[in-house]
């Protein structure tokens, strides 16, 4: 992962992160290829970096389908202005994947191998509250990942299965 | 699991899974487009009112605004059951109705155009009670529909589509009978699946008269004929159905957000993506109909029911599409479950100046059960009958019969579901538990425990026509045609994994096509639990054709018969002498074989969920737990455990069993507005709050398709909220008959907080 660079301070006109890995510079402004003060992260990945893994359903921080890292700790996309990201890193669903290799993270392999989804659309925000838990403590007991995971929306109710998909890889991250 | 298949019943990868999990499925809003615009709708803030004027000149001038639509602008097209409800219309009947259409070329510029369109609104009285509404003087919402009582029937389940359940003599059933109740009962919350994905498509006009649409639906096939109708049957549709982010049969139609998609499209010759907001979602798109029934019924000290009479009222909002469709069903499904010879159930459907009823999971079904099954308790109660016994003895049974949605009678062939009820039970420790009607099943201090049950089947599982292509490539790999969308079923990989049964391939060489109505054959679409067997026998016997096909053409090389012939791995052999092989090359080079599937309906099986739950409520707060849920079934045969496992948790969620304790939606009747459109004020259940799920699953053989399997996905959510109610009820010894169980009416049933007089739901 690449480190935050040592300028926190935004200059004028632009906004410089990281997004998986890749240094971005946004120009702020009203332009079609510009970004607004007032677009979130979740606009900013989806509509201008067309990274669309990043799925929204409420667009106002109760479902948690959106969430993404940001210096490895999960937030939410949808609440965060893209202008408030300048100086950061931003891992998105896409960016968990080894990017020289492709392989899959461990924690979506279990997804896959544990069936841990259903129509899929609040699996990437799952996956990445998840990773956020591991990075953190990466030997969750399993109230730790339902208290980690409960402020993810999903009406399948694929619940039991992501349970159970992170926990197999609990305490196996390297 | 039988061990006789090679993929069925066996766990396998989700075809789609390294997509899902890597965020690369492409749901309608993911997908580019050049030249893209973005629609808004202008809504109405008012329940019922005549649009006296419009202005829009001011919306029209902002830069990137390029077209503003009124119903002035728009051809009259209609949808509804009838076909009534124009997409835009001079009148508006719901706060939330669309007034005014808005394509731009930002979301920004969108929203800011509604904001600078100018209406004038004359108000008119409006409704928002089933029985009201029925009243002479009542507000009227059409002029075709005098008192509100929307058309009976839905046509296109025949001239005789079921409205009501009659036949014998309910007079002398309640003579028969020990004990006669008679009350009124609803499921009135409006609980509301929704997906996470909002409703959306794109649409792209052109001239003079095709229309593509990339839409988000669960059913896309459908939506090129409902179109093609609302269009007045002169435009051509071709629809791609995108990955559906969830849907649980709301998203079954999408007519009206389509439709000004389309309208948008056309008045600027670009692609136009309308997607709703979650405000939108909640608020202007599909709710589930509000059901109350007044009934009477006569049972007998043994549980057998002697006559039912009364009548369902079943409130559509402010038109029905599909209402009727689940009334009919829900008219079969209640025979289903009460094995009685007298009935006299009269239904209507009625339209209110709310948001509009449509299809959600449960159609019909779980609605008219959840205001049925409090009436039958109370039966059972003063009988001291054990539910269980009485749904064991009550459950259709072989040889019994029932009118279902064409109004024809069917003679039941599927199996006896009494031992799935039986195991369920013993899983779930009834016996243990059950101390009898309004008994808890143990206390400690102010917390009770109760528990109930409840069951529910459909003979959905074969309604309605599928089609299916599969064609043989002589590398050995293999297309299945089947315009199925991906829902969260996981049955688009089921499908390839009975294609990949019947011609011994591994699954990784079996693709299926997308969605596109244009190269699939017809398909109904996944509608209830008929996945499995209807979809399911179309792409069999298209995989089945194939497979004879290619042993006609390869024989004459092997010097046998066809019928001397199998196949495995793109190998055909002599099944004699498995030596005398040619690879699936033998065809030829320059060939493919198309093998051709169909499957047409069928009435005469049903499946079955019985639900049982326990939970705990305080009676200091009122607050009620839900701690343990036993769901049992019979499938015939499982082709996906893990697929099947998430269908059966699904009973929680998507306006199931949380109907019953939490979920519901706050329709102010003074305002006509919802309070809670919005995923805070919304109620649903976290990871926090997960009880044990235990799934009872049997494996009987049916008599329906190769694999004997039938589908239960649907129905997973229905018996739930009654044996909710029941095992809420029991816990603090008063009857509770509201949905859902907040916790200010169980203090209320237990005295402890006066009534208040309040509007909407009690949250």
């Amino acid at each position: 992962m690449a480190t935050a660079p040592a300028e926190k301070r935004p200059p004028a006109k632009h906004v410089s992160l990281v997004v998986n890995g890749r240094a971005v510079e946004l120009e702020i402004g009203s332009q079609p290829h510009q970004i607004s003060p007032s677009h979130t992260l979740a606009h900013t990945l989806r509509e201008t970096l067309g990274l669309t893994g990043t799925k929204v359903t409420c667009d106002n921080g109760a479902c948690g389908t959106c969430t993404v890292l940001m210096d490895g700790a999960a937030i939410l996309s949808c609440m965060t202005l893209t202008v408030e990201c300048h100086g950061r890193s931003i891992i998105s669903i896409e960016g968990l994947a080894d990017g020289k290799t492709g392989k899959l993270d461990p924690l979506q392999q279990s997804f896959i191998d544990h069936t841990a989804f259903q129509c899929g659309f609040c699996t990437p925000g799952m996956i990445m509250s998840a990773k956020s838990l591991l990075l953190e403590n990466p030997s969750p007991v399993e109230d730790e990942v339902k208290e980690a995971l409960s402020g993810n929306f999903c009406r399948c109710i694929s619940h039991y299965q992501v349970l159970r998909a992170v926990m197999a890889v609990a305490g196996k991250e390297a | 699991m039988s061990d006789e298949y090679r993929f069925i019943g066996r766990s396998t990868r989700r075809k789609d899974a390294t997509e899902v999990v890597t965020g690369a499925t492409r749901y309608v809003n993911d997908l580019k487009f050049a030249e893209l615009l973005h629609g808004k709708v202008l809504r109405s803030p008012h329940p019922h009112a005549n649009l006296k004027s419009i202005d829009k000149s001011r919306a029209e001038q902002l830069p990137g605004v390029k077209a503003v639509l009124t119903w002035e602008d728009v051809p009259d097209w209609k949808g509804g059951t009838p076909r009534i409800t124009r997409v835009l219309d001079s009148k508006v009947r719901y706060v939330g109705d669309a007034v005014a259409l808005v394509a731009a070329t930002t979301e920004d510029i969108a929203r800011q155009a509604l904001s600078l369109i100018d209406v004038e609104y004359e108000l008119l009285p409006a409704v928002f009670d089933v029985d009201a509404a029925m009243q002479p003087g009542a507000p009227q919402l059409y002029e075709q529909l005098p008192g509100n009582i929307v058309t009976p029937g839905m046509p296109a389940f025949g001239p005789n589509s079921l409205r009501e359940v009659v036949m014998g003599d309910v007079e002398q059933g309640f003579g028969e009978a020990d004990v006669i109740i008679e009350g009124t009962f609803g499921y009135e919350n409006i609980p509301n699946p929704i997906p996470p994905e909002p409703p959306g498509a794109v649409a792209l006009w052109e001239e003079p008269n095709r229309v593509t649409l990339w839409v988000s639906n669960q059913a896309s096939y459908l939506d090129t004929i409902i179109l093609h109708h609302v269009f007045g049957r002169k435009v051509e549709v071709r629809t791609h159905g995108a990955a559906c982010g969830g849907s649980f049969g709301t998203k079954l139609l999408s007519w009206q957000l389509q439709s000004h998609a389309v309208l948008l499209s056309k008045a600027t010759g670009r692609p136009v993506k309308l997607i709703y907001s979650k405000e939108e979602h909640i608020a202007a798109f599909v709710l589930r109909p509000g059901s109350r029934m007044q009934a009477r019924v006569g049972m007998k000290k043994g549980g057998t029911v002697t006559a039912v009479s009364g009548k369902w009222l079943v409130d559509t909002g402010f038109y029905s599409m599909t209402t009727q469709a689940q009334v009919a069903v829900g008219c079969g499904e209640i025979q289903l479950m009460t094995r009685c010879a007298n009935w006299d159930l009269q239904t209507a459907v009625v339209c209110t100046n709310r948001n509009a009823s449509g299809g959600v999971r449960g159609f019909g079904g779980q609605e008219l059960k959840c205001s049925f099954i409090p009436l039958l308790c109370q039966a059972m109660e003063q009988l001291d009958l054990d539910p269980v016994e009485f749904i064991k003895k009550n459950y259709v049974k072989p040889g019994d019969g029932y009118f279902w949605r064409d109004g024809a009678w069917y003679t039941y062939r599927g199996i006896d579901y009494s031992d799935s009820m039986e195991q369920g039970a013993q899983c779930f420790g009834w016996k243990e538990n059950w101390q009898g009607w309004l008994q808890p099943s143990s206390v400690a201090g102010t917390k009770r425990r109760g528990v109930g049950v409840g069951v529910h089947g459909n003979a959905d599982i074969g309604e309605d026509s599928s089609e299916a292509h599969v064609r043989l490539n002589p590398d050995g790999s293999v297309l299945l045609f089947s315009c199925i969308t991906e829902h969260g079923t996981g049955q688009r990989s089921n499908y390839v994994k009975m294609v990949a049964e019947v011609l011994q391939v591994p699954m990784e060489r079996v693709s299926i096509t997308d969605a596109d109505s244009q190269i699939n054959p017809f398909e109904y679409g996944p509608f209830g639990s008929r996945g499995t067997y209807a979809i399911g026998s179309a792409a069999i016997r298209a995989a089945e054709d194939a497979r004879r096909q290619l042993f006609e053409i390869i024989a004459p090389r092997l010097k046998a018969r066809p019928d001397e012939l199998d196949t495995a791995d793109g190998v055909v052999f002599v099944t004699a002498d498995p030596d005398r092989r040619t690879s699936w090359r033998a065809m030829g080079h320059e060939r493919t074989i198309l093998g051709y599937g169909r499957f047409d309906p069928d009435f005469t099986l049903a499946n079955c969920m019985t639900t049982f739950v326990e939970v705990e409520v305080d009676t200091e707060t009122g607050k009620v737990d839900l701690l343990r849920v036993v769901n049992a079934t019979d499938v015939g045969q499982i082709i996906d455990p893990p697929g099947l496992e998430g269908q059966l948790n699904g009973c929680l969620g998507s306006s199931g069993i949380d109907s019953a304790l939490f979920e519901e939606t706050v329709l102010d009747d003074r305002t006509g507005h919802i309070l809670n459109a919005n995923m805070i004020d919304y109620k649903w259940r976290t990871f926090s709050e997960l009880p044990s799920i235990d799934n009872v699953v049997l494996e009987t053989p049916v008599d329906s398709n190769r694999f004997k399997a039938i589908g239960v996905g649907e129905v997973a959510t229905s018996p739930g909220p009654m044996a909710i109610l029941m095992a809420v009820s029991n816990a603090i010894g008063v009857w509770l008959h509201e949905y859902p169980a907040t916790p200010e009416r169980v203090l209320k049933a237990l005295g402890r907080v006066k009534a208040r007089s309040h509007t909407g739901g009690a949250a």
